[in-house]
Formats: C-alpha cells, structure tokens, sequence
C-alpha cells in the first residue's frame, strides 16, 4: 500500500481532549494521542472548551446546547470523537441528541454526532481491536470504574484488557469499584460534606487492597480519590489509565509536587 | 397538610447524619441488600425481559387510567365495597376519618403504608382519639420511637438491636424486666404477643396496596410477616389507602410485576405474604370485614400522567434505588427531610411538595446512575432529577452562587478564543502556586472540595497550547 492511500484509509480521530485534563493535567491528553497514534490513527485537537456538562447537570440547558452545538461543529471533520473520560464522553454519546429533542433536525444532527464519540479505552478495544500497548509499570494497581464509562458505555473490560498487556503492573481488584466515588462534578462543592463522606469509604477500599497505584478513566473521578488519599497522608499513587498504558508516567503522579530541578 | 418537610435545610441534616455514630453503625444494613439483589436477578434468566414486561403494563395502564379505574370502581362496588377518590391528603384523611367515626372507632391497626406517611394518618387519627397501631415490625418499632420510616420497605433499617431493646423495655413496662431480649427472635416474639392483642381489638385496619386490579376489584399487599392478613381479615372495617397509580389491569399483570418486586426488593424470589382483598366478607366466608373501603389518593398525581415526569408513576415502591444509592448509604433516609428518601424521593418529593421546597434532593445526587441501573421498572431517575435541576434554574432557584458560577463558566465554554485567554492565565498561575506541593490544601470557592480534600495543582501550559505549539498552530 502506497503512503497516499494509507493516507486514505487512516481514521481521522478527533480527540475531545476534556476541560480538566487540557486546564490540569495535559499530560493525559497526551498520553491519549500516543495510544490512538501508535493504534495508527490521525489524531486532531481541534479548538475545544467542554462538553457542556457542567451546564447541562445544573439545569442550565440553553448553555449547554450552545456547547453542543460548538462542538458538533468543531469536529465535523472527524471519523470519530475520542475522549479520555467515560463522563464527557458519556455526555457526547449519550445526552446530546436528549438535548435536543425538542429539534428533529438538530437530533439527527446530534444521533450522527453521538455515533461517532467513544471513550479512549473502549475505542481502542472495541472499534480497532487492540490488544496489547507497549508500555512497562512496575507496580501493583487497584482499578476505579467511573460511573458513566461503566453504566452509560459498558466500559469494564477494556482498561482491563489493555492493562494486562503492560509489562511489570499487577493489577489488584478493588472491592466495590462499580460504586460511585462521590465526585458527580459540581456535586463535590455544592454537596462536599456529602461527597467527602463518599470518598472516604472509597478510599478505605482503595487501601484495603494494597495497591501502590490507583487508575482510572476519568480526571475528575481520579482528582477526587488523590485529594481524599493525600488529605489522608496516604502514599497510593494515582494516575489516568491513559498515562499507564501509553508508558507515559514520567511526569508525577495527581497531586504529587513536581520533582526539584536539579541544584 | 401531611407531613411538615425538612427538606430545604438538607444539607444540615446531612452534617447530622454523618455525625451520628448510632445512625452511621446502623445503616450499612441497607447494603446488604445489594448482593442478595443481583443473586436474585442471576438466578433468573429472564429477568431483565420481565422488567421490560413491567415496564409495558404500567405505561399501558397509565395510558389509559381513566378507564383502568372506572373498571376497578365497579369491581369493588359489585363486590361490596366502595371506593372513595381523594384529591389531597386533606381529603383522604377526612374521608378515613369519617369511616371511622361512623364506627366508633377507637382502635386503627395499620399494615404498613407510605401514603399513610404522605398523609400524615396516624397524627390525625391520635388527633380524633383514634390509636393507631402499626403492625409491621419495622413500622411498630418507629412508632415506639416517635420517628418516620427511613427506608420505604424497611422503615427502622436506621436502628440496632440495642436500640430496639432498649425501646421494649423502656415501653413494654407489663413485662418482667429481667426477661432475656439478647436475641432478635425474642425481639420479634414480645412485638407479635402485644400486638396480637391490638389485631383482636381493632375497630378499624389500614392497609396500603402494592397493586389493584382492574379486572376483578381486588387490593393486593406483599409482606413478610403477615400482618397484613390480620389487619385486614380481623377488625369490622378494612380500609384500602392507595395512590391511584397502583392500578393494573389483570391478575395476569400483577403475576409478572411481582416478579420483579420481590427481587429488586430484597432479593425474595416472592414476598413471604402475598394477600390479596376482594370486598367484604361475603355470605358463607369463615371470616373478613363488614365494610370494604379503597381511598384512591391522588396529589398531583393526575397532573403528572403525560408530562414529563410520568415515568416516576411507574414506580412499585421496591427501594433498589436507595439500596444502591451512594448518597443513602451515607446519611440514611431521614436526612432527606419527607416521607420518600433516596432516588426515587429525590424525583417523587419536588412532585408532591414543590420544587421550591424540595428542590435541593434532585441536585444531590451524583448521577452514578446506579439506581437507574437497578429499577425493575427502568424509570430514568437521573434524568428526571435533571429535569427537576432544569426547573429550577428556569425558575431562578437554588443557589445564587452556584448559577453565577455556571453562567461565568457557560459563558466562556461558549467562546473558545475567549477561553483560552482567561484558562493560560489562570492555570500558569495556579500552577506555579501549586508546584511546590503539587496540591491545594484550599481553595477560595472550593471549600466543599477542599474542607475533607486536597486538589491537584494544574502543570502549567493547557493541553491546548502545548498541542498547538508542537503541531504549529495547524488546526
């Protein structure tokens, strides 16, 4: 096959980067683009804010249609959307033609759209059947299972799948992982005493299974479980799944201080 | 009137709620109801097609309620008993309270009911010098207490053993006090021996309805320890309190749903009681009551058929939402400040009390999705708590603080170019303040957050500009 027509048949994929990984931790981005390039994708970032769920899950639905709208615009040109959330991409897959139900020519618009979004792992796994990464980790983690990636995606297996393939990780079943860590976006500040509450016994789970490391495919989620561990005093490591499997774990782990350049 | 509602201070009672170490070593009861949940569901091959069988009755029902209940209003009156439609809890009490009256009534026994709860019967029968007597454990031990249920088919599952012992021996003052109460079948055997003299003295019994049937007029409960047969069978009077969603067409329909209930419910292939009411004794039956009474209870119920939270009319009441509900593991069902906790109560209690003050249940919820998940009649709970969510923001209401916010934020998402020249800032900025610890131990606006937690320090440059520096600003 020539170079132009591989040029022809490479998907184009646009990545849907997420607000809280391209303002906090754009290193999983990164490892996103690593991981759908190596799987021999084209990957673009094209202008992005947010999915609009914030918006959408505080009643604001005007807001979050004019997101939707930007976006469904933005990535026009794309074979398919990928996140690295099971929460954003829930919403893209998910919500945005509920969204406009009122505007049968927007729906449609919005069902071809949601067609075309999937969650990183799943993506990898279940549309260009990967099935091992090339990455090395040597430690012991514990998986999370983000509430949306599992019960609006069917995200389970496929973090699962690609992390058995990386060299050195034992990965260690943590009790209860199907139960909500207590994060539910702007749930964690209007409700913290609540929410704090909910990830205590996540944590308590997280330390039960020993577990040096603690991954999953949602930043927010992932933001939540390292604040309550620190606050803790905990020593657990955490990180997106995405940086694991892209063998991209230089930079430190969630909440970890930035190691001292060198005197 | 009904019950006075302390919702609007929810997230007070949530700071109690996690404070009170009796409650917090009591309620991780209600998880075990999970496991016993999915072994019930596994064992049953089709279950998931019975859940979408009962979805399809009850939305068929619905559909055409009117007509289910004209042919459930004549069933009852050709069996003898009569049925009365009570548009408010005002109504339905005055109507169970004339029943009453006309009998003279001094005892009510009482299967357990909610719409009993939503109504507030039992103050309002105390008020009329009526004692109401609950004859569900659960329910009678609440009662002993002075307090509501905190779980909709497990009332006292926020108390212990000890407190129940300590209950019975402070009110069952006939008793000899050093009887042995260690163990909770001795719990159960005094509660059964008081309260057989209570069923044999009733003027009156109450019960709620799981489901009535059109077809043939009759009520039918489900419990576990019978007490319903004798709150209906014994006293001269039986009185149905339903909603008037509980409506299905046959016996046929009622056999599918049960088979759902049970094994959302509690995991129970069956409930150990099922009883079913047809009328009033007949000529030639060993035994039943004189006068067979139906209050239907509307409360907006009839308001909400066709709009957008008809779904929730689908409800039976089994509580797997609460048993899988984050939020209700931490705080219990009292904190959400009515009769209905949990999911199921974050969408119900807006309906029957307003969103002004019900509104802040719906927007405690984390969206974990998992009681949708769970619901044997596949109600969309996290969407309707949305819909409530959009309600109120509609309406201005909720929290000031937290639309601005949103608005700002909204405001930006909306404009990319303006958003990246507001976000490089701000990040750079954090994150050089953060650097050192990698994390906030707090935060201006992020208390909620940052009180129990620390929040991760940004790395600096956005994944935005990094990637536009790096592939030369090309898309």
């Amino acid at each position: 096959m020539s170079d132009s027509q591989a040029a022809k048949t490479q998907l184009r994929v646009g990545l849907f980067v997420t607000c809280l990984v391209d303002l906090l931790r754009p290193s999983v981005g990164f490892a996103a683009v690593k991981l759908l390039e190596d799987a021999g994708c084209k990957v673009i970032a094209p202008l992005q804010t947010c999915c609009g769920q914030p918006a959408y899950n505080s009643g604001d639905r005007a807001d979050a249609q004019a997101i939707a709208r930007r976006n469904i615009e933005a990535f026009a040109g794309c074979d398919y959307v990928v996140a690295p959330s099971g929460s954003c991409a829930g919403m893209l897959a998910k919500h945005y033609p509920e969204l406009f139900a009122d505007e049968p020519d927007m729906a449609l618009e919005a069902a071809a759209f949601s067609a075309k979004c999937c969650e990183l792992t799943s993506f990898l796994v279940d549309k260009l059947g990967v099935t091992n990464v090339s990455a090395a980790y040597a430690g012991v983690a514990a998986y999370h299972d983000s509430c949306s990636g599992l019960r609006e995606l069917g995200v389970r297996d496929q973090p699962r799948k690609l992390l058995a393939s990386v060299e050195g990780l034992k990965l260690v079943e943590l009790e209860e992982s199907d139960v909500c860590c207590g994060f539910g976006g702007t749930f964690a500040i209007k409700y913290g005493e609540l929410s704090d509450a909910i990830v205590a016994r996540k944590s308590d789970k997280i330390l039960a299974t020993g577990a040096d490391t603690l991954l999953a495919g949602d930043l927010g989620c992932l933001m939540n479980m390292a604040g309550k561990l620190q606050r803790q005093g905990r020593a657990v490591k955490v990180r997106h799944v995405a940086e694991v499997l892209a063998g991209m774990t230089d930079a430190p782990a969630i909440g970890e201080p930035a190691p001292e350049k060198a005197k | 009137m009904s019950v006075a509602a302390t919702t609007p201070r929810f997230k007070a009672n949530v700071h109690d709620a996690l404070h009170d170490q009796r409650l917090q070593g009591a309620l991780p009861h209600a998880r075990n109801f999970i496991g016993r949940r999915a072994d019930a569901a596994a064992r049953l091959p089709e279950f998931d097609a019975l859940r979408d069988s009962a979805r399809a009755i009850k939305d068929h029902t619905l559909a055409h309620l009117d007509l289910y209940l004209e042919a459930y209003e004549r069933k009852v009156v050709e069996a003898g008993g009569q049925v009365h439609y009570a548009r408010d809890s005002e109504e339905a009490v005055a109507v169970i309270l004339g029943i009453c009256k006309a009998r003279g009534a001094k005892v009510a026994t009482k299967g357990k009911s909610m719409i009993s709860e939503e109504i507030g019967l039992n103050a309002a029968l105390e008020r009329e010098g009526i004692a109401a007597v609950e004859t569900d454990l659960g329910e009678y031990i609440i009662q002993l207490r002075g307090e509501a249920p905190s779980h909709i088919i497990a009332p006292a599952i926020h108390v212990t053993r000890d407190d129940i012992e300590a209950d019975f021996r402070r009110l069952h003052r006939d008793l000899p006090s050093d009887r042995d109460l260690t163990q909770p079948e001795q719990l159960l055997s005094e509660a059964r021996a008081i309260l057989r003299d209570r069923f044999l003295s009733a003027d009156v019994g109450v019960t709620g309805a799981n489901f009535l049937v059109a077809e043939t007029g009759t009520s039918l409960i489900v419990t576990n320890e019978g007490n319903g047969d004798l709150t209906q069978i014994l006293p001269k009077v039986h009185v149905v309190l339903a909603s008037l969603e509980k409506i299905v067409p046959t016996l046929n329909d009622v056999a599918q749903i049960l088979r759902v209930l049970g094994r959302s419910a509690t995991g129970q292939d069956m409930s150990v009681y099922t009883t079913l009411s047809t009328g009033p004794r007949r000529a030639g039956d060993p035994d039943g009551p004189e006068e067979y009474h139906v209050v239907l209870l509307d409360n907006g119920r009839s308001a909400t058929l066709g709009g957008p939270f008809a779904d929730m009319l689908r409800c039976i009441r089994c509580g797997a939402c609460m048993n899988h509900c984050p939020v209700y593991h931490a705080v219990g069902g009292h904190a959400y400040g009515w009769v209905y906790p949990g999911p199921m109560g974050a969408v119900l209690t807006p309906l029957l009390i307003g969103v002004a003050e019900g509104g802040q249940l719906p927007n405690a919820s984390t969206f974990c999705g998992r009681c949708e998940a769970v619901c044997p009649m596949r109600i969309p709970l996290p969407k309707l708590m949305r819909t409530w969510r959009e309600r109120e923001f509609a309406r201005g209401l909720g929290s000031p603080l937290a639309r601005g916010a949103i608005r700002v934020w909204s405001f930006f998402a909306k404009r990319p170019t303006l958003y990246r020249l507001a976000v490089e800032p701000a990040m750079r900025l954090l994150s050089l303040i953060g650097r050192g610890r990698g994390r906030f131990a707090w935060l201006p606006f992020a208390g909620g957050w940052t009180r129990g937690r620390d929040f991760a320090a940004p790395e600096g440059a956005t994944f935005q500009s990094r990637w536009r520096a790096k592939s030369g600003a090309t898309q």
